[in-house]
């Protein structure tokens, strides 16, 4: 009898604000020196008072609501308390027994994965243990990021497969990135995911469970997920017992490993914190945030399909991520919903290649959605061959140049003059007497080659369509 | 009712607190006598009562999201017992 995989996630999600929860340093911290966003509040220094961040908020209840979750009235923080170097207050303020909302559901492939709850926390700071590859003798801390608003999303154990949980998140990323609630950065460290899995034979109890933590990238929890239920069933299956545990993905020897510091059993001794008044969802403000909500994936890629005609195929890799969404919107609103077609193709095929290639920011790539709408208005109106359109976005892509210059600098303009089409018409028949014989009797496929000859002469710039016609009407006279 | 010596042993090494056997026996003494004064308190019919998370009776008291001026790190961080560079260095840890 096989096993069946019981897996339950919890992502902490950035909240996209400019600065911390409590203070008003900056959040923007990756790539920036030690210690350059701290401040007494966040470092925990004695006799400071924290005040929470109204846009943190906000944001944190249009996730809730993002999710469908249920808003409480009154909310608390509390304090989760433990000792650890990147936790410079000896307590994590945190929302235990009355978080800001519960009860959600997530639509993923053929299944809804319910949400338990969300609650919004402080982030900690970062520990170095190593600098480059040299492991050190003792460890750093960064409190850059300590105090960086964090909501945690804890879903119920609804997921079987780890392809489930791997399409949780990238729904869950997809609904909080449309509702502007975080870049989901992981790189970054925007979006972490620890995933808690268990084994079971088909309709028996829940096993033990086991919390994976280390996990980088969707890619990684999925492939933990698969590797840790086969650890699990292979210590079953040997006669043994799952301890529960948290253990640590590594990734470059594709397994789990147990945590090396033993925790302690969790005692976090939670109170509410006494120097944060309770939070209370007043309904005017609620309804203005609902209001203020944008528009989420399965709404856009609905709109997508509707006004611009998209299938259902393309409208998905359309509003697959918010800043795509966004890129092709801004074309298709320059070039016109008659080119959205056209304007989706060029966006999957060589912008896609180019951004992925180059591992490009959408938000700062060389063709603006304006140089796209360009390209591809030329290419759908005639002006420019399709493989002239090629051409000019490769070169624009590189130089940055405006599309319209690149067609003139290049001489790419597409004749489509028939006058001129016919000088290279005639000349291709009287150079290819074979084909234009087969042509005429009757063997229509010759005709490529007669195209292709012309398209030789013209170097790439006669309309095909049009040399088509004027060598089909030639041979029937 | 009492807490016994190695209840407060417990507490004080979650407190991260170094206590003496006399300590020990001494703060167990005190801390019976708060949980008899808690008994106390058990004893009142609350059911009816909300539970209070703060003695203020305000709520949403909330800031704008605007970068605060910059605090000189170097004083924040002259506070740590040892620094290497701008961080704060702490003895090796783990995972
Ligand atoms: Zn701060």
């Amino acid at each position: 009898m096989s096993w069946e995989t019981v897996i339950g996630l919890e992502v902490h999600c950035q909240l996209g604000t400019r600065t911390k929860l409590f203070c008003g340093c900056p959040t923007g911290s990756f790539g920036q020196p030690a210690n350059r966003f701290i401040c007494p509040v966040c470092t925990g220094q004695p006799g400071v008072l924290p005040v929470l961040n109204r846009a943190a908020v906000e944001l944190a209840f249009q996730a809730a609501m993002a999710l469908e979750c249920r808003l409480a009235e009154r909310s608390v923080f509390a304090r989760k308390n433990y000792f650890y170097p990147d936790l410079p207050k000896g307590y994590q303020v945190s929302q235990y027994e009355l978080p800001f909302s519960r009860d959600g559901k997530l639509a993923i492939a053929d299944k809804t994965v319910r949400i338990h709850r969300i609650h919004m926390e402080e982030d900690a700071g970062k520990l170095l243990h190593a600098i480059g590859s040299e492991e050190l003798p003792y460890s750093l801390v960064d409190f850059n990021r300590a105090g960086v608003p964090l909501i945690e999303i804890v879903s119920e154990a609804d997921m079987r497969t780890a392809e489930e949980a791997f399409d949780y998140l990238t729904n869950l990323k997809a609904v909080l990135q449309f509702g502007g609630i975080s870049h989901c950065d992981m790189e970054k460290g925007e979006l972490r995911c620890d995933a808690n899995v268990s084994i079971r034979r088909p309709d028996a109890a829940f096993g033990t469970r086991v919390e994976i933590k280390n996990l980088n990238s969707f890619r990684a929890v999925r492939d933990a997920i698969v590797h840790e239920a086969a650890r699990q069933a292979g210590v079953l299956e040997g006669g043994g017992t799952v301890v529960q545990e948290t253990r640590l993905w590594d990734v470059a020897a594709n397994r789990t490993e147990p945590m090396r510091s033993k925790e302690e059993a969790h005692d976090y001794r939670y109170f509410p914190e006494p120097d944060l008044v309770p939070l209370v969802a007043e309904e005017a403000w609620v309804a203005r945030l609902r209001a203020g909500l944008p528009e989420l994936p399965a709404a856009r890629k609905a709109r997508f399909m509707a006004e611009f005609g998209l299938s259902d195929y393309d409208s998905g890799v359309m509003t697959a991520e918010r800043p795509l969404a966004d890129y092709f919107e801004r074309v298709v609103s320059v070039a016109g919903r008659p080119a959205a077609k056209a304007a989706a193709n060029w966006v999957q095929s060589d912008f896609m290649a180019r951004v992925k290639a180059e591992k490009a920011d959408l938000a700062a790539v060389p063709v603006t959605p304006e140089m796209l709408a360009e390209v591809v208005t030329m290419v759908v109106s005639g002006k420019i061959s399709g493989k002239a359109g090629k051409e000019v976005f490769a070169r624009a892509w590189e130089t940055g140049k405006k599309p319209a210059e690149l067609v003139a600098e290049l001489g790419l303009t597409q004749v489509s003059d028939e006058g001129e089409l016919r000088a290279w018409v005639d000349a291709a028949l009287d150079g290819n007497p074979k084909a234009a014989a087969d042509v005429r009797a009757g063997k229509e496929a010759a005709i490529g080659s007669l195209v292709g000859a012309v398209m030789k002469l013209s170097r790439g710039k006669a309309n095909p369509a049009l040399v088509n016609r004027l060598i089909k009407e030639k041979l029937a006279s | 009712m009492s807490l016994g010596a190695e209840a407060v042993r417990k507490v004080a090494r979650l407190a991260r607190l170094k206590l003496s056997d006399a300590e020990l026996t001494r703060f167990a003494g005190q801390m019976d006598r708060v949980l008899e004064h808690m008994a106390d308190l058990a004893a009142l019919d609350t059911e009816k009562v909300q539970p209070t998370a703060h003695a203020l009776g305000l709520t949403n008291v909330l800031r704008p999201d605007v970068p605060a001026p910059e605090t000189d790190r170097e004083r924040i961080l002259a506070n740590a017992p040892e620094r290497e560079g701008p961080y704060v260095k702490v003895p090796k840890v783990i995972e």
